[in-house]
């Protein structure tokens, strides 16, 4: 029989009973049929609403098992069963106790339970989002198929208001897509041929072909559910004492029942009822559930609210981790920086120093090559034909362009003329942290152009956020000291450790981790080892899958202040679940010598049906406090 | 009549002590094995029946829980490890399907953290 069933049975078969408890002092009104009444209903009740308690804390006892329903048949199985005898006996009887306890604790059950699958349905959210159809090409044709029919390189066309189904790069058209289901990115991202689309999104506009790239379990979605899955189900550290606390729980407070009994019947010369009174309330208000619920629910609220924008956080131990950090180490490419390098100045004749530089840069392959051309791009430059290409290892590139000899590279090669205004110009680039290289025809620098990869617009302000929320932050990056330190200046970072080769990044964290607790930002394609060395690895933006196995935390925007947001979340969800733990245990801690009488010299007492009030409610109440963690604003 | 109730007492907890919290044998179970996949049967009533299922590494496993009791602690089964939160509605056969590819222990246990079990995958 279904929970709610047992509950309503249980409260309209109390009712009456409660009625004569709260009208019988005034008007002498009773029962018709007096105790036989309470007899017959609360043996319905113990039959029909009990009857599963006491089934399950049977079959548990069998197994050396104890549980909250241990509790609960006990407690409501001696009142009834002592009621039954005192009723034949001729003496006060308390069928009521038992009837209002399981009302109670009922109630409590049913309300929790609704409480609880409203603290995992970010799962069931994230799993609805995906599309069930794709417009998938047949032959000519496009046709519906179902979402698990579409397989890798299948053209997909995806008309305006529709998801996009799956993964994959567009081939043809253009639209603006809403990614804030997947992303938390609330404006609309514009997408042109070539771009890559994520699967579940809206297609707001246009309409537009995709070539499917991922699909079934390898979308980002399916990835990110997972992740998710994981977390909510994961254990945090601090769980462990409950654990411990859970084991001996139940038997302890039978324990103490026990001896509550004995102590007032046996010392304090007190009537059966009296003693059985206390004894029961021990048992009643004892709550394991609280403790079991404090950890996973408030866990699962903070994870589900992360993935909601676009934070995924592993586990309940990086989680931990989090909260104790001193120290924030980012990489600079990519993460501090756009990690894309752009042209930023150009000296000299604009048109012909990118001209010479861009003819050359194309035939190169140094990283700093499509800053160039994507500069002469933009200012239409055309192409000339070189010949006699030679890369100079280290130093720069040259080659022959209508007869003349021209050079790109670096300032430090001496055996070019430098005008006074050139050599002024490249120092003061440099002292801005810019990249210099000289372009040079027939012996003269004609040109320079600066290059800089310039921090993200939203850098400065996440790194002061992380500053005042007491943490160091340390720029480390493979850069020359002068362009790792102007860029640190810019945005604010404390320390900067530069000239550090990839392989050498998670010794350089696992130096700092002498004297920090270490978080490392980075985008994941060279930085596995250090997100895996660090106390809590980020990674960001990329979806990388090795990112994304290695990062404890993965951030799916390649946004700086959702680091903030990150740490911010897990030190509420810590905090919720350190709350929680904190009621949890002190409820008992007070609850139970309450209970025991302890306090009845000076009128302080709890009656069983208080007791079994109390309980419901301390275990309803960690649930809820969980839940309002999900309309917590990070 | 009070000397006798205290003498039952006493014992009543150290019975309590000695069949709680004494070391008791968990049932085990080894899984069927057939050339394509295993399977063991979860008794969930109570706790669960067997609490340690033993998995042979690298054959496709599913463990069949069946739930009997009512009490809503045992209402979901959770290996945190594996990420696997399966609810279980009284009375079905819920498949929960184990990654065998790796040797290891991994715990399951109830909604609230009070019954565990463990599978152990050799």
């Amino acid at each position: 029989m279904k929970i709610t069933t047992r509950f309503w049975i249980s409260l309209v078969l109390s009712l009456p009973m409660l009625v004569e408890m709260i009208i019988h002092p005034f008007t002498g009104w009773m029962l018709p049929g007096g105790n036989w009444t309470m007899l017959a209903f609360t043996t319905v009740i113990m039959l029909i609403s009990a009857g599963p308690f006491v089934s399950s804390a049977w079959s548990a006892f069998l197994k050396h098992h104890s549980n909250m329903d241990t509790l609960v048949a006990l407690g409501t199985m001696i009142t009834y069963l002592y009621s039954i005898y005192a009723m034949f006996t001729g003496r006060p009887v308390f069928f009521e106790t038992a009837a209002f306890v399981i009302t109670f604790v009922l109630l409590g059950q049913v309300l929790e339970a609704k409480m609880r699958s409203n603290a995992s349905s970010a799962i069931s959210k994230l799993v609805n989002l995906g599309a069930k159809e794709a417009l998938v090409k047949r032959g000519t044709e496009f046709v519906k198929v179902p979402i698990s029919q579409v397989v890798k390189g299948d053209l997909i066309q995806v008309l305006p208001g529709q998801k996009v189904p799956v993964d994959g790069r567009i081939v043809s058209g253009t639209s603006n897509i809403d990614e804030s289901m997947v992303t938390g990115e609330s404006m609309p991202v514009a997408k042109k041929a070539g771009d890559q689309v994520i699967g579940s999104t809206i297609n707001q506009n246009g309409s537009f072909v995709i070539e499917a790239e991922k699909v079934g379990n390898d979308t980002m979605l399916a990835q990110i559910i997972e992740i998710v899955k994981k977390a909510q189900n994961s254990h945090a550290p601090i769980q462990k004492l409950t654990d411990k606390v859970a084991n001996v729980f139940v038997p302890t407070v039978l324990i103490i029942a026990i001896i509550t009994f004995l102590v007032w019947f046996v010392f304090l010369n007190k009537s059966v009822p009296t003693a059985l009174n206390y004894a029961v309330s021990v048992m009643v208000i004892a709550c394991p559930c609280a403790l079991g619920l404090a950890t996973p629910t408030a866990l699962m609220v903070g994870t589900g609210l992360g993935a909601k924008k676009g934070i995924l956080i592993k586990n309940g131990e990086i989680l931990e981790a989090a909260n104790n950090l001193t120290a924030i180490v980012f990489d600079k490419t990519g993460t501090i920086t756009k990690g894309k390098p752009q042209v930023t100045d150009v000296i000299g004749n604009k048109l012909v120093v990118l001209q010479v530089a861009a003819s050359l840069e194309k035939l190169s392959e140094h990283p700093l090559a499509p800053a160039i051309l994507t500069a002469a791009q933009t200012e239409n430059v055309e192409m000339k034909d070189v010949t006699d290409f030679k890369a100079i290892e280290g130093h720069g590139i040259k080659g022959i362009i209508d007869g003349k000899t021209v050079f790109v590279g670096k300032p430090e090669i001496d055996q070019y003329t430098v005008e006074t205004k050139m050599s002024d110009a490249i120092t003061k680039l440099q002292k801005e942290a810019k990249t210099v290289v000289i372009v040079a025809m027939d012996d003269k620098v004609i040109g320079l152009i600066a290059i800089q990869d310039a921090p993200k617009e939203t850098a400065a302000k996440a790194i002061s956020d992380l500053k005042a929320e007491g943490l160091k932050t340390v720029m480390l990056t493979g850069d020359n000291r002068q362009v790792a330190d102007s860029v640190a200046k810019q945005v604010g970072i404390d320390q900067v450790i530069a000239e550090v080769l990839p392989i050498d990044k998670a010794d350089e964290i696992k130096k700092l981790q002498h004297n920090y607790k270490v978080a490392f930002v980075g985008d994941g394609i060279n930085d596995a080892p250090a997100l895996t060395q660090a106390d809590v690895g980020i990674a960001m933006g990329s979806g990388t899958d090795v990112a994304i196995d290695a990062g404890g935390i993965v951030l799916i925007k390649n946004d700086l202040e959702d680091v903030v947001r990150a740490l911010k979340l897990s030190k509420k969800t810590f905090k919720r679940i350190k709350l929680n733990l904190f009621w949890a245990f002190i409820y008992n801690i007070l609850g139970i010598p309450i209970a025991t009488g302890l306090f009845a010299g000076i009128g302080f007492t709890l009656s069983p049906e208080i007791a079994g009030l109390a309980m419901a409610f301390s275990s309803l109440s960690v649930v809820i406090s969980s839940v309002l963690l999900g309309k917590a604003k990070i | 009549m009070k000397v006798i109730t205290l003498i039952v007492g006493i014992i009543a907890i150290a019975f309590i002590a000695w069949w709680f919290l004494g070391k008791h044998d968990a049932s085990v179970e080894q899984a069927k094995v057939n050339s394509t996949n295993q399977t063991v049967n979860i008794q969930v009533k109570g706790g669960y029946s067997p609490e340690k299922v033993v998995l042979k590494k690298g054959v496709p496993a599913t463990l069949n829980f069946k739930r009997l009791d009512s009490s809503s602690c045992l209402d979901h089964v959770i290996f945190s490890d594996l990420g696997i939160n399966q609810e279980l509605p009284k009375g079905q056969v819920e498949q929960v399907k184990i990654d065998t590819s790796k040797a290891g222990e991994y715990d399951w246990e109830c909604s609230m953290n009070m019954f565990h079990g463990k599978v152990i995958v050799k």
